[in-house]
């Protein structure tokens, strides 16, 4: 599905598609903030003028359709393997800058191994890692990131920390090696912070350019759907609850 | 110029003749020298050697490294096969080469490091999940071992189709002289352009296996099984030896193949007319030949190191033109000519 939008004569366009994004429609629901990440992303690699040479990764998840998104080359992961594949590409082809996307559930649990080590290697590749607390595509399980008392579909009476242990904080985990050049913790509930998010991403790409290694930018986001809030107080949750869990600010910057 | 080499090494070596650029592999005995092999080797050729921290990152990154264009492999033993199924199972539904090696050991489950051949069917019949096949080539000596790397490079590139070399403990381990094919140079290679590779001037390329639309996903399939039906037609390969006066025909693959060779040997000394039938390439199986050998052999005895599993598809070749009796031996021991012949003496006298 394609949408064209006609510019009537005498207007400027001020806010446009970027150059990177296909004409295909977003499959994100209604106030998801996976829309505001992927359009960031878009706009990094504009920004960069990278979009002939950049091949992005694209998970098992809410974002499963990436490659239909982007006018870029793109490979489809297996559930938690992004990493991996990434580590693949890049080492088979230095000169492509190679980009995953990735939920939580696909980074921090099923495919923790193949984030750690692609991060304690320094592998050169920029990781964006959108931490929403729930498995959203599926129907809204428990995510490793999932908050103490929080109701999803497998946790109906709360998340019990005793069975189940407690919100997975990987980018701490991740500042802790040696490996990684850059890891961050963004948001992007509202428009400073969209602006702050969108600085970090550029910054993970030109650390790729650079050949800096490692970046991750994790950003705190929000599925309303699962939450069952309106997308506004969707917002209002990731601040007042999802932070108190995930504080936001840089974990490690390599110079 | 012959040079001693083992199995594994020769293998390492005939992969980077074929151009093999990028090698991803997790430690695991008894094909440990292939990956030492690859370590002192590959990067001295311009290649990338890397050890991944599972064996789903190495087939992974294999993943990776053939979406970006480039000839790849990995190598394990049985239970780390088992654990590259998923990515291979990926690999096949993307439509990307590779090259896969598997020098078996008795299972299941940790088993032992002994030579068996109890990954027939998963290396045959699927292993991962879905409506696949992979190329499965079955070297007997270390000669053809080095051959059918170089031939499955070629293959897996030609029909982008995953191919396994199927090899075990014993071929793994031993050393021969070898004739080592002579390098692929890099031009010889065809050019790959569905590879990722930056879309500058062209509509982005994508490496998937996935389509939610189930009439979409039913067309790519039929594609599959073209290409499938083409290897069949094209690329059944099988060895005959002493077959044209044979009452009793040995079937048998990879290390058992080359047993029963000298059981034939040893038979013909003793004056019973006894051959043996190899297949090489174990999918696409040779069930056309098999079938004829069977409308002029009454005895077709399948010899495995497994309790029965390449014997399926040979009951499934003769479909009752001849006798489809077995022997095998499990757990990693390995039948001496002696035991076959008795085994064979039943039969015929």
């Amino acid at each position: 599905m394609s949408v064209n939008v006609q510019i009537p004569a005498g207007y400027v366009p001020v806010y446009t598609r970027p150059r990177s994004l296909s004409e295909a429609r977003f499959t994100y629901c209604p106030g998801c903030h996976h829309g505001i990440i992927t359009r960031l992303v878009a706009e990094a690699i504009d920004e960069l003028g990278i979009q002939e040479r950049t091949v992005g990764v694209a998970p098992v998840g809410c974002a499963v359709f990436l490659y239909e998104f982007f006018r870029c080359d793109f490979a489809q992961a297996a559930h938690g393997r992004a990493c991996a594949v990434a580590t693949g590409i890049k080492r088979a082809n230095p000169e492509l800058i190679v980009f995953t996307y990735q939920g939580d559930g696909d980074l921090a649990a099923i495919g923790t191994a193949e984030t750690v080590h692609a991060a304690n290697r320094g592998e050169n590749i920029t990781v964006i890692f959108v931490n929403n607390q729930v498995y959203g595509m599926t129907g809204g399980e428990m995510a490793p990131t999932t908050l103490p008392g929080m109701r999803t579909v497998t946790t109906p009476e709360g998340r019990d920390v005793r069975a189940t242990g407690y919100p997975l904080r990987m980018s701490e985990m991740l500042a802790q090696l040696d490996g990684p050049a850059y890891i961050t913790r963004q948001a992007v509930f509202d428009v400073r912070h969209v602006q702050m998010a969108q600085k970090a991403i550029i910054k993970a790409f030109q650390n790729q350019l650079e050949g800096k290694g490692f970046s991750l930018v994790e950003i705190v986001a929000a599925c309303p759907t699962n939450l069952h809030l309106p997308p506004a107080e969707a917002n209002r949750w990731v601040v007042e609850q999802a932070l108190k869990y995930f504080p936001l600010g840089d974990l490690k910057v390599r110079d | 110029m012959k040079v001693l080499m083992r199995g594994n090494e020769a293998m390492a070596e005939a992969a980077i003749r074929a151009g093999c650029r990028c090698y991803f592999c997790y430690p695991i005995t008894p094909q440990g020298e292939l990956v030492e092999y690859m370590a002192r080797h590959l990067p001295r050729h311009g290649g990338v050697f890397l050890q991944a921290e599972s064996e789903v990152a190495a087939i992974n990154m294999v993943y990776g490294a053939s979406a970006a264009g480039v000839r790849t492999m990995t190598s394990s033993s049985s239970p780390g096969i088992s654990l590259k199924m998923e990515g291979i199972s990926y690999l096949a539904g993307a439509r990307l080469p590779a090259v896969i090696i598997n020098v078996m050991r008795a299972g299941p489950g940790l088993g032992n490091i002994a030579p068996a051949q109890g990954d027939y069917f998963q290396a045959t019949k699927g292993g991962g999940h879905g409506d696949y096949r992979l190329i499965v080539l079955a070297p007997s000596t270390v000669q053809e071992a080095a051959e059918l790397v170089m031939l499955a490079f070629d293959l897996s590139d030609r029909y982008r189709v995953p191919a396994m070399i199927l090899a075990d403990g014993m071929l793994g381990q031993m050393m021969e002289p070898v004739e080592l094919p002579a390098p692929i140079p890099p031009e010889k290679i065809p050019p790959k352009p569905w590879a990722l590779t930056g879309a500058k001037g062209r509509a982005p390329n994508v490496a998937s296996s996935f389509d939610l639309d189930p009439y979409r996903f039913r067309e790519i399939l039929r594609a599959l099984w073209q290409t499938y039906r083409e290897i069949e037609k094209n690329e059944v390969r099988w060895e005959e030896y002493e077959t044209e006066d044979a009452e009793l025909v040995l079937v048998a693959y990879g290390t058992m193949g080359r047993i029963c060779r000298t059981v034939v040997r040893q038979a013909r000394k003793e004056g019973l007319p006894v051959g043996l039938f190899r297949p090489i390439t174990l999918w696409p199986f040779p069930y056309e030949p098999l079938r004829k050998l069977a409308e002029r052999v009454p005895v077709l005895l399948t010899v495995e190191l497994s309790s029965g599993q390449m014997w399926e598809d040979v009951r499934l070749s003769v479909e009752g033109r001849a006798k489809t009796p077995f022997y095998g031996e499990l757990g990693g021991v390995v039948p001496t000519p002696q035991e076959i012949l008795s085994e064979v003496k039943k039969y015929v006298r």
